[in-house]
């Protein structure tokens, strides 16, 4: 008899181990794509009146190099860590919406090929990844170029808000007995903070391209000046979405952080509590600045000060974070491994994102900075520094769990320094480019302004950084291939995931762990608590085939529910949808009903009740004795 | 007046301009608070781990509870909350002095954001009658002077650094700003939202003279274009009313078109193609003949004349004064 989360095909997986996986390959090729195209434009910027690109070419590039990184990579790389990591912590058998989540990946590739199949028409987005109007209207960019990007962002948009549904009720209904919702990993705190903002802001951000879109193809005149519509609007709608969207990629990132650095540094997370309120606590400020990215349009001085202030307040929480990891080392034993660089370093790349921004807080100076190189490094420190160096480092701690093998640490200290070095060649002498007045989005320069120099360092740093990131995939084939094997918990670490086998089996646990504290794994060494967690006995769900639900604060057995089985649903509704807005984009209406009609059938074979989605009460003794 | 060019035309850590000069010190203000943060952070993330670090190679420690560490974020987060409310507080004062001009503003002029260049209109006076010009603001040192900003298409940003900081030109809106310089000089200006195509050749010069002087050139931009003076410039200002005229107006001629800047003085403007090249014969020449070549996608169509044929054009354009 095959396990239920056996896949008879490829595509019908709905273990949230393989899609995860996926998720982790598919960002990152995106992230690779956007690499490509960073380095193209900096060979382009490394001298004044450069000519290997036309204007048109350079903003394309800089725009999809923006929508690859922003969209297609930062967010879907941590869904991708969540997705394999949340039920493994949470002592879980998989998310909560089992095949929801197999549709959220599917639907990111599909927008994610969508937006970057305009390459093949010569016609790739050419905007900015904030597509400001009305230069994306139709009358200025009369092309399909802002079409792909509109549809695409509507189409990335069902999967992160299906992702973001997922993990909230994951992390209230999914939790092993025990845990309550104060000894949850920060990473928990991060991805579900995220998830709650995502699920506000991104309907936000669909409707202001649906919008855009009906004025392009429709001449409606919601952003048409002539009409009396206005630019603004679409200011105000992109940002609304925009700035808690750059805390979503974020405060994932900064959990995993908070959950691997202590392990390293052989101590619980100093301050936890105020961690994870912080996390919090910035996205909920992170609602009210989006108007900071707007200094300079002319709004009346009293909204500046309130946003300015909104701008600065918003650091505090981060300074919690950042004094809490520091205290964290200062009180720990740091073992350097490569891992740990990653993340020690992250704390500064932080600090210098987290300055410049809050440089750009104060409205008067932003008036100057606003739009310069300045905000370009200060971008750049705030994706590399707390995206992807946590994401790299997160690699060399999870994927031993992952893969069941090591990465290699000698290839892991040139991974580290070649990218440490290179980012650092490349961006911090970008804020003085900024400083000297260099405006971003130009596809070159004048050789009189006195940027000349700054630019070809950037561009030598950009490659070595370049370098660095292949010395990574190197590093991570030959670890899939011939890694050392890992074991269960090669870092000695406390959390769930390491009660479980290197690689975890398709039911994560062999039975269901009961959980008495924040580091179920740390106790004997810890004592500072009577009680023991249980992570090796509990309830065994009919052999690895059903999961637990539990109460929303404090974990109580609610009831036992099946687990997942293997369905292509997920993936015949992507198709549905991919070509139902291949059809918009064509205007094949005939095509685009029928697809309709398509998804229509799906969704009602999705939701059809059926006997095996039944849950059961959970068993009293077993429940309360483990 | 042109002078010595500056190293760093838009460099914004220096300031010749009143406005300028008011945020100068809250620039740098928190810069060096920032340059000290990151320091200090530096300094204790490396020293930690120098300190705290298990030897290389030695077996992974046991975990254990050792202080609470506690203190580290009581400390940290109560400094920082201090520099921040300072900050917010130093933020709001300078925004209080900088909202509007010390003193009424002499005159407005109204600033037109156009793929990619800058139309520019002096609002009449008690004694000068509106006038229309391009690329160029000339402006007397020591008053302020009101700047209106809108846009013909799509958004763009005006910015002098070394007078102010930007404001949006936004279609459909009237933003104002307003700048004084303190001493004469050439100030480099550049468009600072993204528009398209040319928006990194989108520049303009603010030009701060001394009160006479300025008066001089307000009075002559006034004036109708010069006549020919020989035959030669008269067959340039023949092709120039054939070829230019749809789009461009020269003042006291039948050009009349709208679609480009006003060349009725455009000789005595220091730059061409909106801050892009020197005004001289040579480049006058290269941008009448490859206007796509010397800034790729502007409106300016490539004209049929050969190298002979651009010099009648470009002589007359010249002694437009």
């Amino acid at each position: 008899m095959g396990n239920p989360t056996d896949d008879p095909w490829w595509f019908s997986t709905t273990d949230h181990k393989k899609i995860g996986i996926r998720y982790l390959y598919t960002a990152f090729a995106f992230l690779l794509l956007g690499g490509i195209e960073a380095l193209i434009l900096r060979v382009q910027l490394a001298q004044p009146n450069a000519r290997l690109l036309s204007p048109e070419a350079y903003n394309q590039l800089f725009t999809m190099h923006g929508i690859s990184m922003i969209f297609l990579y930062a967010q879907p790389i941590l869904s991708g860590f969540s997705n394999y990591l949340w039920p493994l912590l949470l002592g879980s058998r998989d998310m909560a919406f089992p095949r929801l989540n197999a549709l959220s990946y599917w639907v990111f590739l599909a927008a994610g090929l969508f937006i970057y199949s305009s390459f093949l028409v010569g016609a790739a987005p050419n905007d900015g990844w904030f597509n400001y109007v009305p230069y994306a209207n139709r009358e200025y960019n009369p092309g399909p170029n802002i079409d792909f990007l509109a549809l695409g962002m509507i189409l990335l948009g069902i999967s992160t808000t299906v992702g973001g549904i997922n993990f909230v009720v994951t992390t209230f209904k999914m939790r092993a007995p025990g845990m309550s919702i104060n000894r949850m990993p920060i990473l928990i705190w991060g991805t579900l903070t995220a998830s709650v903002a995502n699920i506000f802001v991104i309907p936000v951000v669909s409707l202001a391209f649906f919008l855009l879109w009906l004025d392009r193809q429709f001449g409606t005149d919601f952003f048409r000046v002539e009409a009396g519509g206005q630019p603004l609007l679409w200011q105000h709608l992109f940002w609304i979405f925009g700035h808690p969207w750059v805390y979503a990629i974020i405060l994932p990132a900064m959990g995993m952080v908070s959950d691997a650095l202590p392990v390293l540094c052989r101590r619980p997370l100093v301050g936890y509590t105020f961690v994870a309120l912080a996390t919090v606590a910035t996205m909920a400020i992170g609602f009210g600045v989006w108007t900071h990215h707007m200094f300079v349009t002319g709004l009346p001085g009293i909204s500046l000060s309130f946003f300015s202030g909104a701008s600065i307040v918003i650091a505090i929480p981060s300074a919690v974070s950042v004094f809490a990891w520091i205290a964290t080392i200062w009180t720990g034993r740091p073992v350097l491994n490569t891992a740990f660089l990653f993340f020690a370093s992250f704390i500064v790349l932080f600090v210098i994102g987290g300055v410049s921004g809050f440089m750009t807080a104060s409205v008067p100076v932003d008036w100057q900075l606003h739009d310069t190189y300045f905000v370009v490094a200060h971008i750049h420190y705030v994706l590399i520094g707390i995206n992807v160096f946590p994401v790299i480092g997160a690699f060399y701690h999870w994927l031993p769990k992952m893969s069941g093998r090591l990465m290699s640490e000698t290839l892991g200290l040139w991974n580290f320094w070649l990218m440490f070095i290179g980012m650092n060649l490349a961006f911090l002498p970008m804020h003085l480019t900024g400083l000297w007045g260099m405006p971003r989005r130009v596809y070159t320069y004048g050789e009189s302004f006195g940027w000349n120099t700054l630019n070809m360092i950037t561009t030598i740093g950009a490659f070595v950084f370049a370098a660095g990131v292949l010395v990574f995939l190197v590093n991570v084939f030959l670890t899939l291939r011939s890694g050392r094997r890992a074991g269960a918990n090669p870092w000695a670490a406390g959390s769930l995931e390491w009660a479980t086998t290197s690689p975890p089996p398709p039911y994560n646990f062999a039975v269901i762990p009961t959980v008495r504290s924040r580091y179920p794994l740390w106790e004997h060494q810890l004592r500072d608590t009577p009680h023991r967690s249980e992570p090796y006995r509990g309830l065994e769900l009919a052999k690895g085939h059903e999961a637990l639900k539990s109460s929303t604060l404090d974990a109580e057995p609610q009831a036992i529910l099946p687990m997942p089985h293997a369905s292509l649903d997920p993936v015949l509704l992507t198709l549905g949808l991919a070509v139902l807005f291949v059809a918009l984009l064509v205007h094949g209406w005939w095509v685009a009903l029928g697809s309709g009609l398509f998804i229509l059938g799906v969704v009602i074979h999705w939701i059809w009740p059926r006997a095996e989605f039944g849950s059961r009460e959970p068993p009293e003794e077993e429940a309360a004795h483990g | 007046m042109n002078g010595e060019a500056p190293p760093r035309p838009l460099d914004y850590l220096t300031a010749q301009g009143t406005h300028a000069l008011e945020v100068l010190p809250l620039t740098w203000g928190v810069l060096i608070i920032s340059l000290l943060v990151t320091a200090i952070i530096s300094v204790l993330v490396v020293s930690g781990i120098l300190l705290r670090r298990v030897p290389s190679g030695g077996p992974i420690p046991p975990v254990a509870r050792t202080g609470s560490g506690m203190r580290w974020i009581y400390i940290g987060v109560g400094l920082s909350t201090i520099v921040l409310f300072g900050t917010a507080v130093w933020t709001m004062r300078v925004l209080a002095a900088v909202i509007s001009p010390p003193a009424e503003p002499a005159f407005t002029v109204t600033v037109d954001g156009r793929q990619w260049w800058w139309r520019i209109r002096y609002h009449e006076t008690r004694d000068t009658p509106e006038f229309i010009t391009a690329n160029e603001i000339r402006i007397p040192v020591g008053v302020p002077v009101r700047i209106r900003l809108t846009s013909t298409d799509v958004i763009h940003s005006f910015w002098v650094p070394a007078l102010s900081g930007k404001t949006d030109l936004i279609p459909g809106r009237i933003n104002e700003t307003w700048i004084e310089a303190t001493a004469p000089g050439v100030y480099r200006g550049q468009c600072m939202e993204y528009c398209g195509w040319q928006h990194a050749r989108m520049g303009f010069v603010v030009v701060a003279m001394e009160g006479a002087a300025f008066d001089a050139w307000r009075a002559s931009q006034v004036l109708p274009a010069s006549e020919p003076q020989n035959a030669a410039i008269a067959e340039g200002k023949r092709i120039v009313m054939t070829h230019c005229c749809a789009c461009h107006t020269i003042r006291g001629t039948e050009a009349g078109g709208s679609a480009g800047p006003d060349l009725t003085h455009v000789a005595s403007r220091l730059t061409i193609a909106a801050g892009t090249f020197v005004t001289d014969r040579t480049t006058l020449e290269y941008w009448i003949r490859h206007p796509q070549r010397a800034k790729p996608g502007n409106r300016m169509v490539d004209p049929d004349l050969d190298l002979e044929a651009t010099r009648l054009p470009a002589a007359y354009i010249l002694k437009l004064r």
